[in-house]
């Protein structure tokens, strides 16, 4: 077990956004949480990755040396460090994970700089690499994140959460916005960054497709609550709720 | 010459007790921004408002003033504020830096080594030295708080990666004793090194920002570098034309209208003690 929520329940008001979720994941697993959009997956990603304190309910990290602790009741200075080191944050825009105003080198090195690595030759050694892991060209890696396409964007947005080894990565949509060619070259780089590197990774889609190539197990959220879950396959080939029946079979087939 | 009019030192003496309690909490969290509260001085924002108040909080009637604006003690903002503490309290002034017990300054250190009875306010536009990278000011002071600067080195490798050296020549932010991020007011880089472990007390005084810091007596103070790219001063390959001084901050005078230059020290005090010594030592 890497990651354990349990119980966990947040409210907008008078609004129930996330209702009662808990689920387990392991080291090396990938799950994915799909539904339509309210249905507070979004929420559910905020709550376990510590931007957002759950009104009830407790996240339980296992530390790669201190043991399970409960996210919420460590110090904010202790979940900064565990965010930068243990995990990634992939976000929908890549504008939103970036700094969009310094250079992709930059981006890629600033995690390393913020762990105190004060060796300008290696930080950016280390960019270079890493950019070039994620199929992008290294000898842009004095361009500005502006200067790239989307898809550029989201595999700089990877490279620079990657930096680190964390072992943990969420994301959100991290495909939506992409035409389906950079998609699905894009699905291709993930699947084999988080094989190859034993990445665990949770990821809200409301794209089922995406679900099916990444992810193990899966989590189908409606109103706030797990409806379903299981493994992936399962899921998609038998599905039990009727909210699930619907959602495969809103599908297009072309 | 003190004008009874005002009382000692311009502000009233409760406001002068809130701005030493602002200093003595700067003094005691090295590097850490105390807010206080700034009040209008008779001279706008940006002539050094912030400087002023932490000089009449903590100048004394057996107090010798110095002013310095740019390394010089006869230019504008120097005359006006040394002018302004002459009439408000009545204690002598001087240009010497050895000579004086209180020095307030705007983009300078002396080139003179200062002591331990020596207090330096310094006058201070932006304090926040993550500003220009992080415009919202609850998250600079977080980062602050739990000591995260890694925003500072992004900001040196994006130099180092276009320009081939870091760009920054003056306001070059320094860690305090370990722990905190300064900005040490506009002065140039070159006096940097000046700030470390200095016998004097160094105050800094933001008048609109509303933030008062210090540097305690023989405080470390180091100046933000990668290791394989080292913290430099600017060098030039010219002497003073005056004293010939090839160890002081100089500026370039530009003599007449066919590029005719010459390179003078900025610190006018040091100039003329090397010049009344004629110490044209190599």
């Amino acid at each position: 077990m890497i990651l354990r929520a349990s119980g966990l329940r947040k409210s907008y008001g008078e609004r129930l956004a996330v209702d009662d979720v808990s689920f387990e994941l392991f080291a090396g697993e990938v799950l994915a949480v799909v539904g339509e959009s309210g249905s507070g997956k979004t929420t559910l990603l905020r709550l376990v990755s510590g931007n957002l304190r759950p009104d009830a309910g407790a996240v339980e990290f296992a530390t790669r040396h201190e043991g399970v602790k409960n996210l919420y009741s460590i110090s904010e200075a202790e979940r900064r460090l565990l965010a930068r080191t243990d995990w990634g944050f992939v976000h929908q825009r890549a504008e939103e994970g970036l700094r969009m105003n310094v250079s992709a080198g930059a981006n890629v090195g600033e995690r390393l700089m913020a762990l105190g690595e004060r060796h300008y030759g290696s930080i950016r050694a280390a960019a270079a690499d890493w950019l070039s892991r994620v199929e992008m060209d290294a000898a842009r890696i004095d361009e500005s994140p502006g200067a790239f396409s989307g898809g550029m964007r989201q595999r700089l947005q990877i490279a620079r959460n990657l930096v680190t080894r964390p072992r943990l990565v969420f994301m959100d949509e991290p495909t939506s916005g992409l035409d389906v060619s950079v998609q699905a070259k894009l699905l291709d780089l993930l699947r084999s960054l988080t094989r190859g590197l034993g990445l665990a990774a949770i990821v809200v889609t409301h794209d089922l497709a995406v679900a099916r190539l990444l992810a193990q197990r899966m989590l189908v959220m409606r109103e706030g609550r797990v409806v379903e879950e299981g493994l992936t396959d399962q899921v998609l080939d038998d599905p039990q709720h009727p909210y699930t029946q619907l959602l495969v079979s809103s599908v297009l087939q072309p | 010459m003190r004008d009874d009019n005002y009382n000692f030192g311009y502000l009233d003496e409760r406001t002068k007790r809130m701005i030493r309690r602002a200093i003595l909490k700067a003094v005691a969290i090295p590097g850490y921004q105390v807010p206080f509260g700034s009040r209008e001085m008779p001279l706008p924002y940006g002539w050094g408002t912030g400087g002023i108040q932490v000089t009449a909080s903590v100048i004394g009637p057996n107090d010798v003033l110095k002013v310095i604006d740019q390394g010089a003690d006869d230019t504008v903002n120097a005359v006006n504020i040394r002018r302004f503490f002459q009439r408000v309290t009545g204690v002598a002034t001087t240009e010497r830096t050895s000579e004086a017990t209180l020095i307030q300054t705007r983009h300078r250190i002396p080139e003179t080594p200062l002591s331990e009875r020596q207090i330096v306010v310094y006058q201070v536009p932006v304090p926040e030295p993550l500003q220009r990278l992080e415009p919202r000011e609850a998250e600079t002071r977080r980062m602050h708080a739990l000591g995260d600067y890694g925003l500072m080195h992004v900001k040196l490798y994006e130099d180092i990666a276009r320009y081939g050296h870091v760009s920054t020549s003056y306001d070059y932010p320094v860690m305090v004793n370990g722990r905190y991020l300064m900005s040490p007011s506009p002065i140039p880089k070159f006096d940097n090194p000046k700030l470390d472990m200095s016998p004097a007390l160094q105050l800094f005084g933001a008048g609109r920002e509303k933030r008062i810091y210090a540097l305690p007596p023989y405080t470390r103070v180091e100046s933000v570098a990668f290791e394989d790219h080292p913290f430099a001063i600017q060098k030039w390959s010219a002497r003073c034309a005056l004293c010939g001084s090839s160890e002081s901050f100089l500026d370039e005078v530009v003599t007449d209208d066919r590029g005719g230059r010459m390179f003078v020290c900025s610190d006018t005090d040091y100039c003329a003690g090397r010049q009344a010594g004629s110490a044209f030592a190599a």
